[in-house]
């Protein structure tokens, strides 16, 4: 695993915990580190407590891992939180001059660094400064250039003019220069700094740029989180390109927009979370049978109903999968890391327009809120390709009438897709529909039409089958007898595992599937395995149900629905309790 | 305006099965005639047809055409028409798809003010499912569902479209084929949403609100000295329950449509095989 340091600030809602953190990761990455970071809120619902956590090591980093070595805490709350992930040796930050800390007291074995953050905020221009003071002593305790903070803070608040960014660069140097002055540290964190020039995001903006690479141009939605920030990265930048955001009364009106709009020719999407998709299932099957290209995004969080809105599950996969009556040909689409949320995001629009089927893109909580540095080569524009499928225009809609020049949008043809003709294309007209239809779209209740229709949208899936890719993505010792199997956003945390493993002489083979519709078939690696595990954030094991069927075996699982994501450290010894492995206690 | 598109152009050449002597024929007549003479032809045209007897005329005109689901047919309107500005969108449903279920959306859809038609094919009453309440029915009308009458206000869709900002409120009636055509007409040219609600008789299941009670009682707004660019006149005649009305009641003459305010006006089909240029800021955005 990378050597890494993780740093946190914690505090209350309101705290400013959020952009504090966002600074600190902003001059690392810019520093040429890279950074993975996390949010945190408490699992018992009382004050507001939260956080933001960085990982951050000179490789990559892209998990988290249940150990803290520095913690600004604004609260004794922010200390017991976290009391699990602290060890030997762990630097505390925290303000004794602040009624709710005097009488604190770092744990035993900790380094408890009091330094008057208000204080010298106020001394370098105002009391609001304070955790900027705080990110200065961090930058001392863990020896990293401080004037990386400054190209950050100008980022931040460069935009507001006046003295703001100089106040606030001055406020870190003080508390830089009180840890300074008052310790002596004996710590060797030495954050290098290298000339890499990376990009922080997360995986709602990966979302979001992924779409308007591959040509989304029309966007309705309905806030929920964890989905909201994908509306709000593409408010703005959309329209940047001739497109629109639109904030619908409900996700039924937002997925019927999405469908309007892809009827008249856009790349047109929608995200949600659970609750918004049960919502649209009803107009999901109407998309699939009127055979409308439409990409909905679901970022999964805790369910059912409104479960835990801002915790991590992957609960959802069988809704995806089966949700909606009667049988609905659809693609289900889960990228496995953040710049994943970018490429499969460009894949689900063409999969979507190739195949004129709805597409489910699976992302979750985890992906959606952690941001991760990348260097930019990895969102290649120029790698981007957008794929139409069988579009017509005036001059080729010819081809796809019958004798009485009607166009035909739903023509019986071999590899079960049709031509589309978007409205204004000369002689194109026809009418589409929810309900069972001939090749031109009209009703009918023919028994022969009604099977040739089933089975032509059923025959476009398998034409999906046969030419495009949907092989996992492999990483490990491809001939070790234990192989885990693992679906979406728990990736990161699982290549990071096999990391701790290796150290204990464990190997793994590692299949993170991308695709849990149409997905590959494992049967093969599974035969040839001795254990086979599946990792999923779930209680019921929806993936390793499939598995075990499509396989015809019985798998060991690995399931977490706790509300938080796996985390690598904690994941590796899951996995070496199911190999019967012995496991040490952690920290 | 071309003048070479007939109004049978809208036409499909599937026969209707509507009962014969359903309103739901002269209200449609009245939308492809009124289409024609406007200038538009099927291959400009989108329509959205909801759910119920009215939600077939999505099969029995001539357009690019979706009949969607229950109730949900105004989003699929306003998409489209964002999506391409190009096109004429109307949609047609009835009482029960847009002020029952779709209430939500119609209220939405009038605030929103996107240039639209949205004619509702109003006969009080569920053809579809044979016979129940609708939202329009009457406290009193004996359902299958409602044997003493539903007992609850009827919807008074005019007040609701006056109430959520509507900038085009109009009453018309499908058997008054002139006033009909003309009151759509001028709905298609009204920049923003046009809402026309449209007595159109269930001649099956509706023995009360029936032809001869609307021609017996309808007062036509042309014939009055009613000023529809003047709001507090149109809600005199949209409370005034106790007449039926057919007409344009209130019209804003100041309307801007929604996609004008926001400065959507692209056709969103036209992309390019590559991702568009200055893609690549949208990653150096991140540094
Ligand atoms: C979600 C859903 N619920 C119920 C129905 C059944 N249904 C079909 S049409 C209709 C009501 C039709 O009444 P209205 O909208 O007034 O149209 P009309 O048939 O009178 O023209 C209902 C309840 C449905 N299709 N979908
Ligand atoms: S049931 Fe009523 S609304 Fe339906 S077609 Fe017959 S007359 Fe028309």
């Amino acid at each position: 695993m990378p050597e890494d340091l993780n740093w946190a600030i914690g505090g209350e809602a309101g705290d400013g915990i959020d952009s504090t953190g966002k600074i600190f990761a902003q001059a690392l990455s810019r520093a040429g580190r890279h950074v993975f970071t996390s949010k945190d809120f408490a699992s018992r619902i009382r004050g507001g407590y939260t956080a933001y956590k960085i990982r951050t090591s000179v490789d990559r980093v892209e998990s988290v891992v249940d150990r803290l070595d520095i913690l600004i805490a604004l609260t004794q709350r922010t200390v017991e939180e976290n009391m699990s992930e602290l060890h030997e040796g762990s630097v505390i930050i925290y303000d004794g001059e602040r009624t709710t800390m005097k009488d604190f007291e770092a744990p035993e074995g900790m380094i408890g660094l009091n330094v008057p953050l208000r204080r010298l905020a106020e001394e370098a221009g105002g009391a609001i400064m304070q955790n900027i003071v705080a990110l200065g002593a961090a930058c001392e305790v863990s020896e990293f250039p401080i004037e990386n903070l400054d190209e950050s803070l100008e980022k931040r608040f460069g935009a507001k003019g006046g003295s703001i960014v100089e106040n606030n660069s001055k406020a870190a140097r003080k508390g830089q220069e009180y840890v300074r002055e008052n310790y002596d540290l004996d710590l060797d964190y030495e954050l290098e700094t290298t000339d890499e020039d990376y990009v922080l995001l997360n995986g709602d903006e990966a979302i979001g740029m992924g779409a308007i690479a591959a040509g989304c141009r029309f966007y309705a939605g309905y806030p929920i989180t964890p989905a909201t920030n994908v509306m709000e990265y593409m408010t703005g930048r959309v329209e940047q390109f001739g497109g629109a955001v639109i904030q619908a009364e409900d996700e039924l009106s937002a997925i019927n927009m999405a469908l309007g709009a892809a009827r008249a020719g856009a790349r047109a999407m929608t995200a949600t979370s659970g609750p918004g998709i049960d919502l649209m299932t009803e107009t999901f099957g109407l998309i699939a049978t009127s055979e409308t290209p439409l990409v909905i995004t679901n970022v999964m969080r805790s369910g059912p109903s409104t479960g835990m809105p801002t915790k991590q599950e992957q609960g959802d996969l069988n809704q995806m999968l089966y949700g909606g009556h009667g049988e609905i040909p659809r693609f289900v689409v889960a990228p496995t890391s953040i710049s994943e949320c970018f490429h499969k995001t460009v894949e689900a629009f063409n999969l979507a327009e190739k195949y004129q089927t709805p597409v489910y893109l699976a992302a979750d909580l985890a992906l959606a809120v952690s941001e991760q540095t990348f260097p930019p080569e990895e969102f290649d524009m120029d790698a981007v390709e957008i794929d139409r499928g069988k579009v017509v225009d005036d001059e080729t809609v010819g081809d796809w009438v019958n004798d009485k020049q009607q166009f035909k949008p739903h023509a019986l043809t071999e590899d079960g897709v049709s031509p589309r003709a978007f409205p204004g294309t000369k002689g194109g007209a026809h009418m589409s529909t929810g309900l069972e239809h001939d090749e031109l779209g009209r009703r009918t209740e023919d028994t022969d039409m009604r099977v040739k229709q089933v089975d032509k949208r059923n025959r476009k899936v398998q034409t999906a089958i046969e030419n495009e890719d949907w092989s996992p993505r492999e990483f490990g010792d491809a001939d070790s007898e234990n192989l885990v199997i693992s679906w979406g956003s728990n990736e990161g945390a699982m290549r990071e595992a096999m990391e701790f493993l290796e150290e204990d002489d464990v190997s793994v083979r590692f299949l993170s599937v991308p695709y849990i519709f149409p997905r590959p078939d494992l049967t093969e690696e599974i035969a040839k395995a001795d254990e086979v595990i599946v990792v999923e954030c779930n209680a019921t094991g929806q993936f390793a149900n499939l598995i075990e069927h499509d396989a015809l075996t019985r798998v060991k699982r690995v399931n977490k629905y706790n509300g938080v994501r796996f985390k690598a450290d904690e994941l590796a010894n899951e996995i070496k309790a199911a190999l019967d492995e012995p496991v040490e206690a952690t920290a | 305006m071309s003048s070479d598109v007939r109004f049978t152009d809208f036409k499909s050449d599937k026969q209707p099965t509507w009962c014969p002597g359903c309103g739901d024929f002269g209200t449609m007549n009245g939308m492809m005639k009124a289409l024609a003479e406007t200038g538009n032809n099927p291959d400009n045209t989108f329509l959205v047809a909801g759910i119920g007897c009215s939600g077939k005329i999505g099969t029995y005109m001539h357009a690019y055409a979706l009949h969607g689901v229950h109730g949900r047919a105004l989003p699929v309107g306003i998409g489209a028409k964002l999506a391409n500005p190009n096109l004429e969108v109307m949609v047609a449903g009835g009482d029960g798809d847009g002020f029952s279920i779709g209430a939500g959306h119609f209220v939405h859809a009038v605030r929103r003010n996107v240039d639209m038609t949205y004619v509702v094919m109003d006969n009080r009453i569920y053809g579809l499912t044979k016979g129940q309440a609708s939202p329009t029915s009457r406290e009193d009308f004996e359902t299958s569902t409602t044997p003493d009458g539903p007992m609850q206000a009827p919807v008074n869709p005019h007040a609701l479209a006056l109430a959520a900002g509507g900038t085009f409120i109009a009453q018309s009636f499908s058997s008054d084929a002139m006033r009909h055509v003309e009151i759509i007409k001028e709905a298609i040219e009204h920049p923003g949403f046009a809402f026309v609600n449209c007595y159109s008789p269930c001649v099956t299941f509706n023995d009360v609100d029936t032809y001869d009670y609307f021609r017996d009682s309808l007062v036509d707004l042309k014939e009055t000295d009613h000023d529809p660019t003047d709001k507090d006149a149109a809600k005199d005649v949209i409370f005034d329950t106790e007449k039926e009305y057919q007409g344009v009641i209130y019209k804003n003459e100041a309307s801007v449509p929604f996609e004008d305010r926001w400065g959507i006006s692209e056709d969103m089909s036209k992309i390019e095989s590559k991702p568009p240029e200055g893609a690549m800021d949208l990653v150096r955005e991140f540094y």
